[in-house]
């Protein structure tokens, strides 16, 4: 049906639900949110270990200065974000985890001067060392939202091999709408990443997952891939609309058939998964030199005028917020990532990170807890195969042997159980208290 | 700018699919609307004081049990779902004072004293309607003959109780037990209604199709493999209604999907071996309270395997 023969056939799972989509911004380009006064950045802002602070209280930094780095394995620097002066400390709550970490807090001296960037002259002759180099140095993390170093997701061990790239452009949550405006408007960008990690990995197969509430950004992307003559190397695979597609597990059951084993990764199957985002971040750290220092925020919701936003990270929430013309309505909640898997936030002056992909503002309520009535439903729909029902009776009777058992470390925690509990039971967070817990007391090694 | 607020912090996800307990036990009380107006086209204006006195004393029951137990009376609806299908089983002729006790029975000892919603072993109408088979046998086994047949007030047979009737194909006697006038208990009279509102259920996705297909199929095969009518005996007694309404509960049903299907024929196998065999001329009520009591063992067994599970990991060192 489509002669290029770039677009696969549509692929559909029976588990997960339809969510309401709400993607109130999709037609939304992408416009600029303004520099805030002053920009708190998060030290912490991947998966791994926090960095340490590289510049002082008082200090002048420019925008794109390294200002914090780890020399663990697994971490990722931060850059400033706009020019201006140090002017001091602060602790921020880690949205996933929870806990507090140590934030620079950096007053704007509105002239945004940034750094000598350094494009390579020739990205095509750069060493594989030299590409895992520069994207390490801009600092980049997953965009989809779990922010894991990426160039330790491009350097997998050499046990493993990888035959398959899946560019992940699903964008699977309601509300969100950056992953589709950046194969809209950067989506050549995107592919140049993707040609890099091409090259870095050298898979048998490269497929773009997106879901077919985007049918403009397939088409695009399949322009793009013909323009550029790549229309036998990489192909799109449209997905059915439903939650949780666009999970790496879920995207290589569907996409290659192969489940990745209990408490491994992807890799272990062969396959290697970047966001649109992602890949648009190391193009323009490898070509153009240029560090990680912001990226798209869908602000949406209950607010007056919802839009896509380039945000620089450090930006507050409530400037975001005060730029798309201000709360609505009764709303209050706000929700920084997606409504399935998102945080709620209760202080408007927090910063976005790298992971924040969204900002959504909505009427919430909380609803009184029943008893499980054994409707089956979380079971049918959890993408993992798991019974959230026991897994939470487990966890609240505190028999997390019993979890373990029943493999709750499986779950990534995607929600769909507790969306589809008639009796608004929090099964995930049941379970997240039930992991944490049973983190908590494995033995270190 | 209205920025300070108080703003709700809860754990994710922060949208909810919006079908509530109460929804759910609504709409099978909607289901069972059309089943409870045969029984009172076929049976008169006393079924609909069954049903009445049994709804009633099953929220009330349910009400005062919560009240002693000092816990909150939700008015989810799973009491008048109980009430519906316990007034539904009984005999046209039963005295009212026995539903109520039933009705008691159902809520205070089958559901309450095992917790309440969620928590009871047994299907609460069935094993009241079993308590009041053995409190009360006389009572609740005369049956009177349909208003349709224009015999009103007569005792009469169900056909599961005459013998007779087992082995013969009679497209007549089909036809009355399809539309539902014949003897026998209030609501399982008439296959038609019951299908109807099985299948609202059904399209409404609110009961999983295993169950039902499953049971009513393996009778099917059965009762052929023996040699008799098929079509008479899905027809016959409660067997629609259970396979429907009753086995279909979700709290006293295995959760699993491989579960349904095995608990879908083991019912199927038993009701035809005690309608057969048995003592009694019906098999369904304890058919199903049988695989009830087999429903956690079942959902132990029946779990799919979970994604990425290549071998179970041993335990460290």
């Amino acid at each position: 049906m489509n002669k290029s023969g770039v677009i696969l056939k549509k692929k559909s799972s029976p588990h997960g639900v339809k969510v309401p989509e709400r993607k109130l911004t999709a037609g939304r380009p992408i416009e600029r949110a303004p520099l805030p006064e002053k920009a708190v950045i998060s030290l912490h802002q991947n998966l791994g270990a926090p960095g340490e602070a590289l510049v002082r209280r008082g200090d002048r930094v420019l925008t794109g200065q390294r200002i914090g780095d780890s020399d663990k394995f697994v971490s990722a620097p931060v850059h400033a974000t706009l020019s201006g002066e140090v002017t001091g400390t602060t602790m921020v709550i880690n949205p996933p985890t929870a806990q507090p970490v140590e934030a620079l807090v950096i007053g704007s001296d509105g002239t945004d001067e940034w750094v000598q960037l350094e494009p390579a002259d020739r990205p095509e002759d750069l060493s594989a060392e030299e590409i895992l180099d520069r994207i390490r140095q801009a600092g980049i993390v997953g965009l989809g939202g779990a922010a894991f170093p990426s160039h330790i997701k491009l350097a997998p061990p050499k046990k493993a091999t990888i035959d398959t790239i899946i560019l992940n452009g699903c964008e699977c949550e309601p509300y969100a709408t950056s992953d589709h405006r950046v194969m809209l408007e950067y989506g050549d960008r995107v592919l140049s990443g993707l040609n890099i990690i091409r090259r870095l990995l050298s898979p048998q197969s490269v497929y773009i997952a997106i879901e077919d509430n985007k049918e403009d950004a397939i088409a695009h992307m399949e322009d793009l891939i013909i323009g550029m003559g790549l229309e036998e190397t990489i192909k799109i695979v449209p997905l059915e609309s439903k939650y949780p597609m666009g999970a790496e597990r879920v995207l290589t059951k569907l996409l290659l058939n192969r489940e990745v084993p209990i408490g491994g990764l992807p890799l272990d199957v062969g396959a290697v998964i970047h966001n649109v985002g992602t890949t648009k971040a190391i193009h323009e750290a490898v070509v153009e030199g240029r560090p990680l220092i912001e990226r798209v925020v869908t602000v949406t919701g209950a607010v007056k005028d919802p839009k896509n936003l380039m945000v620089r990270f450090g930006t507050p929430l409530r400037t975001l917020i005060e730029f798309c013309g201000g709360i609505v309505g009764s709303a209050n909640k706000v929700i920084l990532g997606g409504p399935m898997m998102g945080f709620a936030q209760f202080d408007l002056d927090f910063p976005t990170v790298k992971g924040t992909n969204s900002v959504i503002v909505k009427d919430d309520s909380a609803l009184a807890e029943q008893q499980c009535i054994r409707c089956g439903r979380c079971i049918e729909v959890c993408p993992m195969r798991l019974m959230p029902t026991a897994l939470a009776r487990y966890a609240q009777a505190g028999h997390y042997d019993l979890c373990k058992e029943a493999y709750v470390d499986n779950c990534f925690e995607c929600g769909v159980c507790t969306y589809a509990c008639p009796a608004n039971i929090p099964i995930v967070q049941h379970i997240k208290v039930a992991k944490r817990e049973l983190a908590r007391r494995a033995p270190r090694k | 700018m209205k920025l300070q607020r108080a703003f709700l912090v809860s754990p994710s996800p922060h949208l909810w699919r919006g079908i509530s307990i109460s929804r759910i036990m609504y709409l099978v009380v909607l289901a069972l609307l059309l089943p409870t107006g045969a029984a009172i086209y076929f049976f008169g204006l006393r079924a609909l004081a069954i049903l009445a006195v049994s709804v009633a004393v099953s929220l009330l029951t349910e009400y005062l049990c919560k009240k002693m137990r000092r816990r909150a009376f939700v008015m989810d609806g799973s009491a008048v779902v109980t009430g519906m299908l316990l007034g539904l089983t009984m005999p046209p002729t039963v005295p009212l004072w026995m539903v109520a006790v039933g009705a008691v029975f159902a809520i205070a000892i089958v559901k309450e004293a095992f917790g309440g919603l969620g928590h009871n072993i047994f299907n609460p109408a069935l094993a009241a309607r079993a308590f009041m088979a053995v409190s009360f046998p006389l009572p609740m086994t005369t049956w009177v003959a349909p208003r349709g047949l224009g015999l009103d007030g007569l005792t009469s047979a169900t056909p599961l109780s005459g013998d007779s009737v087992w082995q013969q194909f009679d497209p007549a006697a089909h036809q009355a037990m399809f539309l539902g006038n014949t003897s026998g208990s209030l609501g399982e009279t008439s296959a038609l209604a019951l299908l109807i509102g099985g299948c609202l259920l059904l399209g409404l996705r609110m009961i999983d199709w295993r169950i039902p297909v499953f049971y009513i199929g393996v009778v099917a095969v059965f009762t052929l493999a023996l040699g008799q009518d098929p079509i008479f005996h899905i027809l016959a007694g409660g067997l629609m209604i259970g396979a429907f309404f009753m086995a279909t509960d979700y709290v006293t049903s295995p959760l699993t999907n491989r579960g349904k299907i095995i608990f879908g024929i083991s019912l199927g196998v038993l009701t035809v071996l005690i309608r057969q065999f048995g003592g009694m001329p019906e098999g369904v009520l304890y058919s199903i309270l049988i695989m009830n009591a087999f429903t956690p063992l079942i959902d132990r067994y029946t779990g799919e395997k979970p994604y990425g599970l290549v071998k179970r990991a041993k335990d460290a060192g």
